[in-house]
């Protein structure tokens, strides 16, 4: 059994690392629980925004909050456009799983193209710098991502819950045509939350590309676990994303100080599966 | 004789017979194993669409099968020296097993459906990854399969693997064919466009399920098991690989996952394409041009090419126009007198939906030949009661028996076959079966066994009788309100019940359609039937039943022939108010 130290250092980085599966998964459970669209893209948007946050930094020396600041547009411009052809086809759930799965591989394709298949590493200062608190190290970088993370979950759960913009969407998420006839312009609130949830991909992108080595295959590792975090999390609830995913970092570190790192994947999926099973209320 | 069905039964046999011959010919072993990754997409796509195609319940984890059947084959053959040959039917059943303790707990849960069924087959592949993964089974080494002799079945390594993928190949579609062909796929279908429906009309859903998952999951172990000779080296990142179970619902989907050959048609053309462009030393612009093909066959072809041809060709005949609903001819009642038995027998029934006691503990006998109209106000507990004697719910008290059989507790397809029919208030036909194929569904699930023709002039007979014959070929999207909910009734009367409930028939109808309705509900009656109905229409209720029972908060408030319950000045506050009773 590891040291308490240990552990507690363990369950400090789990609960940082699932900031990043909360971030992930929010965007996808917005559009999921509220849109009834599953954007598989997600990941892959967030690798495109983390490799031009990369390009601009280690080619052009821009700083990575610069980048963020035009790759984040440009991502709401992008899911907007993804959700202009949902609406135009009528696209069901899984329909828009299948097309995003395709849009997914054609921009892995671009990215490899581009970037080619080599690992990428973007130096920067931030990433080595931690502060100390009593026995344990806090990693600067995954902080400012958990305040991030924190703060847009808890803003969008705001705005869904006590602005108009944001009920008149939870009620078409019940019942659009009911929701319309009490004047709920669905459409047009769609293609905001379809452009905000590809803002967020755009978001945890840039801290990926801080964070994590880079390569075109690595779209694909996320998805298995994001998916069990949105469902935990319950579809369409951001805060419970954020949380889903804390739980799940948490529990995947821990298992990987007391059993061995090979076992991490069996916790999620585990969790998952008991959760389904149980069956409770919020979900 | 049909000509055109004879020479393509000949042109098929002929192609079976060249492919099963064609390693013999010593062809390129790329010729071999391109053929060979054809029928193995063919194998998995199909073999998926059994269960996900047919009933609905999108899987993602075909990949956990095929890759625990790979596995299979390869830990006998290189640990415990099987012959490759003998390790198939294990390889299938390992699976196949798998499936069945996976479906037995999620198909239990009602709530369970769609995309968390999809989702959790997901999980369970990555559990089960994880696990091979970091036990002996393969110990992150990965699994060499170079050393294990391979039967000379063909003169070329290459070519008797083909032959066996070949072999799995057409056993597959033969299955495929049959499942839709039978009772098993007629069900899933059922279940695919209402399984709640499906339930109530007789169909043994959750067991069906499960059959068509086993099956499924046992094609995909045992098409694993000659791939894993085929790949030679098997790695579980390479074995439960995501583009498994993706590739297998995209080539599904863009034939036709509803058609037992859909999926083979999306298997052979996806698997060409990808290996054109693979093949021309491009293969990451040729993955990215697959994908484009797919985004583009999704937005303009979303049922898939096999049922988009279907559409193309029903265009081009000639349209024949559809005579309006024939009206009921009136019947002369025979006075039958209503009988002594008891058919259904209510003893204290109670229904709680979490604090909500829906019944209260209801008393109530039907006599067997009798029509008893069921009112009261809305909330009442009418539906309710109609839902707990047809097994929709399971009762929280009390005794529910049906010719003297206790059923409060039973599924619903087993009050369906013991003789209990019922229809909806809004009708919930199978929309993507046709009026004659509803119809039959509820006379082969509900009625007694019969021969499929015996069946068909069943269900022939029921759609004359409610006047939709010349309706019987086209899909419940085609009728209007009127049609559908005397495509209910013909649902229910095919299923020749000992007692039919009806729930609120006549509801959404014009003043002409309910004296249509009414005469067919008399008709009904003549011919014998014991009916329990509810309804709001006191003309009609008044007009139609020998008692009238009447429900308030979930209890009996007042039971009687039809004028004295109306005249009762209780029933009348209760529907009324205080103020019109006196």
């Amino acid at each position: 059994m590891p040291s308490a130290t240990l552990l507690g250092q363990a369950l400090i980085s789990g609960v940082l690392a699932g900031g990043l599966y909360g971030l992930l998964a929010m965007g996808l459970s917005l559009s999921w629980g509220l849109l009834r669209l599953v954007n598989l893209s997600h990941f892959a948007l967030a690798f495109l925004s983390a490799y031009i946050v990369y390009e601009l930094g280690t080619n052009y020396h821009v700083e990575p909050w610069w980048s963020a600041a035009m790759v984040v547009p440009a991502m709401f411009a992008v899911g907007a456009a993804q959700h202009w052809v949902f609406d135009k086809f009528k696209v069901n759930e899984l329909g828009s799983l299948l097309m995003t799965f395709s849009f997914a591989v054609i921009v892995e394709v671009v990215i490899q193209l581009y970037w080619t298949a080599d690992f990428r590493r973007y130096e920067t200062a931030y990433a080595t710098r931690s502060i100390k608190a009593g026995p344990f190290y806090i990693p600067v970088l995954e902080l400012t991502l958990c305040i991030v993370a924190g703060v847009l979950a808890w803003g969008t759960w705001l705005w869904l819950r006590q602005t108009y913009v944001g009920k008149g969407l939870r009620a078409a998420a019940e019942d659009p045509g009911i929701a319309a006839a009490y004047g709920v312009n669905h459409k047009k609130l769609a293609y905001l939350l379809s452009g905000i949830g590809a803002a967020y991909a755009g978001i945890a992108g840039t801290f990926i590309a801080l964070i994590a080595t880079l390569a075109p295959a690595q779209i694909w590792t996320y998805l298995g676990v994001v998916f069990a975090v949105v469902i935990i999390g319950r579809l369409g609830n951001p805060m419970g994303a954020l949380l889903a995913g804390m739980l799940v970092g948490a529990s995947e570190s821990l298992a990987q100080a007391v059993l061995s790192p090979a076992w991490s994947p069996v916790v999620s999926f585990s969790i998952l599966i008991v959760i389904l099973l149980w069956d409770p209320e919020w979900l | 004789m049909n000509p055109a069905r004879d020479l393509s039964r000949l042109a098929a046999v002929i192609g079976i017979g060249v492919l099963a011959v064609l390693p013999m010919a010593r062809m390129p072993a790329f010729y071999d194993s391109f053929l060979y990754l054809v029928f193995f997409w063919i194998s998995l796509s199909t073999s998926w669409a059994l269960l996900s195609g047919f009933a609905g319940y999108f899987s993602l984890g075909h990949a956990a099968f095929f890759g625990v059947g790979m596995y299979t084959t390869a830990v006998l053959t290189t640990k415990f020296d099987v012959p490759f040959l003998a390790t198939l039917p294990v390889a299938a059943a390992i699976p196949a097993l798998l499936a069945v303790g996976i479906g037995a707990i999620v198909f239990r849960l009602r709530r369970l459906r769609g995309e968390l069924f999809a989702l959790l087959t997901l999980a369970v592949t990555f559990v089960i990854a994880t696990i091979i993964l970091n036990t002996p089974i393969d110990g992150g080494g990965g699994i060499f399969m170079s050393a294990v002799p391979l039967p000379a079945i063909m003169p070329t390594p290459t070519g008797s693997i083909y032959a066996l993928g070949f072999v799995l190949c057409v056993a597959t579609l033969a299955i495929a064919w049959k499942v839709a062909h039978s009772r098993l796929g007629m069900g899933l279908f059922a279940i695919h466009d209402d399984e709640d429906v499906a339930e109530a009309k007789g169909v043994p859903t959750f067991r069906y399920k499960l059959s068509a998952f086993a099956l499924s999951a046992g094609i995909a172990g045992a098409v694993g098991g000659v791939h894993a000779m085929f790949v030679g080296f098997l790695t579980v990142d390479g074995t439960f690989d995501l583009t498994v179970p993706l590739y297998v619902v995209l080539m599904s989907v863009i034939g036709g996952a509803r058609s037992w050959y859909g999926p083979a048609i999306g298997a052979a053309f996806i698997t060409t394409l990808l290996y054109t462009f693979n093949s021309g030393g491009e293969a990451m612009i040729g993955r990215a041009i697959v994908g484009l093909i797919l985004i583009l066959a999704i937005l303009w072809l979303p049922d898939g090419l096999v049922p988009a041809v279907k559409k193309w060709l029903d265009r081009r005949r000639p349209v024949v126009a559809q005579p309006p609903l024939a009206e009921v001819t009136p019947v002369v009642p025979i006075a039958k007198p209503v009988g002594d038995r008891v058919l259904l027998q209510i003893r204290g029934a109670a229904k709680r939906f979490g604090g909500l006691q829906a019944l209260a503990g209801v008393d109530l006998d039907v006599r067997e030949g009798e029509i008893l109209g069921l009112v009261g106000p809305n909330g009442s507990g009418k539906t309710t009661l109609i839902n707990v004697i047809s097994g929709f719910y399971p009762l929280s008290g009390g005794t529910i028996t049906v010719d003297g059989a206790e059923i409060g507790h039973v599924a619903a397809h087993d009050i369906a076959r013991r003789g209990v029919a019922r229809t909806y208030q809004i009708p919930r036909p199978f929309v993507n079966m046709t009026v004659l194929e509803n119809v039959t569904l509820a006379a082969t699930f509900g009625g007694p066994p019969s021969s499929a023709k015996e069946i068909r002039d069943v269900a022939l007979h029921w759609l004359d009788f409610t006047g939709l014959s010349a309706k019987k070929d086209v899909l419940p999207a085609g009728l209007n309100l009127h049609e559908r909910k005397f495509l209910e009734l013909a649902r229910a009367l095919a299923a020749r019940p000992k007692l039919l409930l009806l729930d609120e028939v006549l509801s959404g109808l014009n003043p002409a359609e309910v004296d249509n309705a009414i005469r067919l509900v008399r008709a009904i009656r003549a011919q014998g039937a014991t009916i329990v109905f509810v309804e709001h229409l006191m003309r009609a209720v008044v007009e139609l039943s020998d008692r009238i029972a009447v429900l308030n908060e979930g209890r009996l408030f007042a039971l009687g022939a039809p004028r004295d319950v109306m005249r009762d000045p209780g029933v009348v506050s209760i529907y009324l108010g205080k103020a019109y009773a006196a």
